[in-house]
């Protein structure tokens, strides 16, 4: 299950123009293999266009996209974004195997995996149910099995959680840090707690044309305890500068 | 238990009130039949009743048929070739734009007295409420799932397949649904113009003897035709749409 050699990701050269106002420019990003990066920022900046970017999805802006060892990236990670989008007529196993089918390559032993995917979410009983049966926590469950059906080394996440309420985020952000382990993850987040939670590194995206900046983050592998005298510092201390970074955005 | 008899109470209503006003009115049979004559006419005509019913029903349902089939194939065309929009679509619009009387006497040339004709009617008068909304529906996609597709790596066959057309179907039920509303106006105005048989020309021809009893139960044959379809589509629509039921 756990990926052999993940690729990390190489940006050269990011480019995107919105409005006559350039959002970033010659804006270049790696990825550590294997591990969680959290990118931070204010709201505007460009955080999810970047993600987009790399996923193939901005056809407005520009930028070389590649593996570590420079080849395309296409078709090699996965892709979980802020809503869950399952298709609402498909029971929530076969929504997990929906990429699967999209490809045309389910194989026999699809249906199994995708079965104790949901069973790692929790959601084993909830197989046969609809997305319309299921809370918004249930629901971004499977949209996180369905990404880890994908079973790419790299999982690119635009503000996976935060539609959900306090607590089925918590909970969420726990489960997708375990589950995602050994995995070269590129997490979106306007949210400085879940970065500080979840990200073996964090990377504050601001001004404009926007820049990338490190950020410290505590010692030890996450998922961290919120309640970490060291987390609840850094917390403290990267939401002052989320908010300087916002006044640069202006 | 209000729901199953409110129905037959305002038939009843409507029954007694039509009474009322032949008797008000004091007009002779063959200007406003009552309620009571016209059930006899069912009675007296109802082999020829029956006859023509099923030539009309058959028209209703190869013309449904026809203009389903044909209009979901014009919307799924339309939308996978961009390209044969700007071509196709104000032939379509203005296909609509011509009134189905207007042509009728000219099918009726090319395509006889028979059936063909009016199936063809029922075909063009459906044609259009279909494609327009099947193809709104499959233009109206949401973003995120051809996105996920996309980073799927989903072919444009599957992805139409297994996320447009399934997404689009709620809206091609409410193109499906407006076709059976309208598809008897098709076969009717069709027979109206020049047939053989059919409820259409059983009207004509009892108007044409002043048997207003005998058109009256014509015209209420065909109503119950059109609900009886209508209640049909219905149901089987929202039974195989169940999940947009759900999510409504």
């Amino acid at each position: 299950m756990t990926p052999a050699s993940p690729p990390a990701l190489r940006l050269r050269n990011a480019r995107l123009a919105f409005e006559g106002k350039l959002l970033f420019d010659a804006l270049d990003l790696d990825l550590n293999p294997g591990k969680i990066t959290c990118l931070l920022g204010p709201s505007g900046v460009g955080k999810s266009s970047l993600l987009r970017l790399i996923a193939g999805l901005d056809a407005a802006a520009s930028g070389e996209v590649t593996d570590g060892a420079g080849k395309p990236l296409s078709g090699r990670f996965s892709y979980m974004a802020q809503q869950d989008l399952l298709l609402p007529w498909l029971t929530a196993l076969d929504n997990v195997l929906i990429g699967a089918r999209l490809r045309g390559n389910l194989g026999e032993s699809d249906r199994a995996r995708a079965l104790g995917l949901l069973e790692r979410v929790g959601l084993a009983a909830a197989a046969d149910q609809r997305p319309a049966a299921l809370s918004g926590g249930m629901r971004q469950r499977v949209a996180l099995a369905r990404t880890l059906f994908e079973d790419r080394a790299l999982v690119l996440m635009d503000e996976p959680f935060s539609a959900l309420d306090a607590i089925t985020r918590f909970q969420l952000q726990g489960l997708a840090a375990n589950l995602l382990s050994g995995r070269s993850v590129l997490l979106v987040t306007h949210d400085p707690l879940e970065a500080l939670r979840l990200g073996h590194r964090i990377l504050v995206l601001s001004g404009r044309p926007a820049e990338i900046e490190e950020a410290a983050v505590p010692a030890g592998e996450p998922p961290h305890r919120p309640d970490d005298p060291k987390v609840m510092a850094l917390q403290a201390a990267l939401l002052e500068r989320l908010a300087k970074a916002k006044e640069r955005s202006l | 238990m209000i729901r199953v008899w409110r129905p037959f109470a305002v038939l009843l209503g409507l029954m007694l009130a039509w009474q009322l006003l032949v008797w008000a009115t004091d007009a002779p049979r063959y200007i406003l039949p009552g309620p009571l004559s016209v059930a006899t006419a069912f009675q007296t005509h109802a082999a020829s009743l029956l006859h023509h019913a099923s030539v009309t029903l058959a028209e209703i349902a190869l013309g449904w048929l026809l203009g389903a089939l044909l209009g979901a194939l014009a919307a799924l065309s339309l939308a996978a070739a961009r390209g044969l929009r700007p071509w196709l679509l104000p032939l379509l619009i203005a296909s609509q734009a011509i009134p189905v009387f207007a042509i009728a006497p000219l099918l009726v040339l090319w395509l006889g007295y028979g059936m063909a004709s009016k199936v063809a009617m029922a075909t063009l008068i459906i044609f259009f409420p279909v494609t327009a909304s099947f193809f709104d529906g499959l233009r109206r996609c949401e973003a995120g799932w051809l996105d996920l597709a996309k980073t799927m790596g989903a072919s444009p066959w599957r992805r139409l397949r297994l996320i447009q057309i399934p997404a689009a179907l709620p809206a091609l039920g409410s193109g499906l649904r407006v076709a059976t509303a309208v598809a008897p106006i098709g076969a009717v105005v069709g027979e109206w113009v020049g047939s053989s048989a059919g409820l259409g020309y059983l009207m004509l021809h009892a108007n044409g003897r002043l048997q207003i009893d005998l058109v009256f139960a014509a015209l209420f044959v065909l109503a119950i035709i059109a609900v009886f379809l209508y209640t049909l589509v219905d149901k089987s629509l929202r039974a195989l749409l169940s999940w947009h039921e759900e999510t409504a």
